[in-house]
């Protein structure tokens, strides 16, 4: 399957979970909302421009969010993040190119605990900033603080769960293709 | 000139983060003022047909508590047939009028429409129903939504050509009239985005006379909703100390949950009502002004 292809896959299933199983489910408790269609963008190829990933974040926000009737307000969260990834992969990712020959972010490709502070930092961003957003609008500081956290939480135990049940196939970047 | 064009390919990325960043948040601010969402035509016939679909699969797991409930209206109906009344005086008959928009003075002021619930959420602070019925079908702004045994559900906000979005009751920016069954007073239904089994009545004074357990229903000077349909009953009386008014907490009569099929009703009348309000503000503020 080709990268394209196999992304526009992956979009349409974690919208599809996204609106018919997470935000239907009936929630532990109001500040706990759990979210994993931006694992999406975390898992877009490095190969996408920066350009490009900010286009795709911003239309990735936008499809959710006319689902959820909440115009914009995905869109800019993962605006962010999709201008913040390149620069936290630069950090955590070896410098010598030559041994580095994943196609995509995952656990193998950047070990471990890199790829945990990958995800946390986008998520805390992604969560961060929807949820300052919604308390914008409506809310006190304490449950957007409480929001931010709790959130996160399950986000993160989320995509973790998702990442050791499905493992990615290993993907490298060859000369021929 | 060359400079203006190096720096912007140096900034591209940024520039177009920031670009698309506004774009996000202008989407986002000038929806939640006016709940006019940009380009919501189309996306609401996309998301309308996806969710339509999906529908068809929940709609199942919901179909008891749905045959319930019709099932409780037909009873209410059928009790209220004239063949169930007799009368004990022989000489008078029992008619009922078959005509009952006639000249004498009865005319219609609401229309129903039965409509279909595609996609609903509760877990939001402003949660939206999608209803499989637009402006194709008659549905306009402000129609009130109740469910299919006539409990108070919402009001629509937006309306595409085949669907519309309503405004539940567990919506943060709702706001509803509402009065007491017993004593008739009137109030305002809010929501405060905590429990979605419970809403919030205000503005009663504290020399009514309130329990729990006592009905809610929606007002007679509602523009929105037909008089003596069911919101909730109060589950808590509680006073606000700001205002001297109670603050009710209304456990609603609808679960949320499992909407499934709903009916919209129009006030034929609310463009003169509106009209006369507007016109009357008018007249009151030119009347204000000095040297007249």
């Amino acid at each position: 399957m080709s990268d394209v292809l196999r992304n526009i896959v992956r979009l349409a299933a974690f919208i599809l979970i996204q609106v018919y199983v997470l935000n239907k489910v009936p929630h532990l408790h109001r500040f706990i909302t759990p979210y994993i269609y931006f694992l999406f963008i975390i898992w877009l190829p490095f190969s996408v421009t920066r350009i490009g990933l900010l286009f795709v974040g911003f239309f990735t926000g936008l499809i959710l969010d006319y689902f959820m009737m909440t115009p914009g307000l995905h869109a800019a969260a993962c605006v962010l993040i999709a201008f913040v990834r390149p620069f936290i992969i630069g950090i955590l990712t070896p410098k010598d190119s030559s041994e580095f020959n994943y196609r995509e972010p995952s656990p193998r490709a950047m070990q471990w605990t890199p790829y945990a502070v990958y995800v946390l930092v986008l998520t805390l961003l992604h969560h961060g900033y929807m949820l300052f957003l919604e308390f914008l609008d409506a809310g006190t500081f304490l449950d957007f603080i409480i929001r931010v956290i709790t959130t996160t939480g399950i986000s993160l135990l989320l995509i973790f769960t998702v990442e050791l049940v499905f493992p990615r196939q290993l993907k490298f970047r060859t000369n021929t293709a | 000139m060359r400079n203006i064009f190096l720096f912007i390919r140096r900034y591209a990325a940024f520039i177009t983060f920031f670009f698309l960043q506004v774009l996000s948040l202008w989407f986002l601010f000038s929806y939640n003022r006016f709940h006019r969402a940009k380009f919501l035509g189309i996306a609401n016939e996309l998301t309308g047909r996806v969710n339509t679909q999906f529908n068809k699969v929940e709609d199942f797991f919901y179909l008891r508590e749905e045959n319930r409930r019709l099932n409780r209206v037909n009873d209410s109906l059928m009790n209220l047939q004239p063949v169930n009344f007799l009368s004990r005086d022989t000489t008078s008959q029992l008619s009922h009028d078959s005509l009952p928009y006639d000249t004498v003075g009865h005319y219609r002021r609401f229309v129903m429409r039965p409509g279909t619930v595609v996609y609903n959420t509760v877990n939001a602070q402003k949660n939206y129903i999608q209803i499989n019925r637009g402006s194709n079908q008659g549905i306009r702004d402000k129609m009130g939504v109740v469910s299919s045994d006539g409990k108070v559900v919402g009001v629509v906000v937006n309306v595409s050509p085949n669907f519309a979005e309503a405004m539940s009751l567990l919506h943060i920016q709702n706001t509803i009239s509402a009065s007491l069954k017993k004593s008739g007073e009137f109030g305002t239904i809010e929501w405060d985005g905590k429990n979605p089994g419970y809403v919030i009545l205000k503005k009663i004074p504290k020399s009514v006379d309130v329990k729990v357990g006592d009905s809610v229903i929606t007002s007679t000077v509602s523009f929105t909703f037909p008089p003596g349909f069911l919101v909730g009953t109060i589950a808590e009386v509680k006073s606000d100390q700001s205002s001297g008014m109670y603050l009710l907490r209304v456990k609603t009569a609808i679960n949320f949950n499992n909407i499934q099929q709903v009916h919209i009703i129009e006030n034929l009348e609310r463009d003169e009502q509106m009209k006369l309000m507007d016109e009357t503000r008018k007249k009151i503020e030119e009347a204000k002004k000095p040297g007249q």
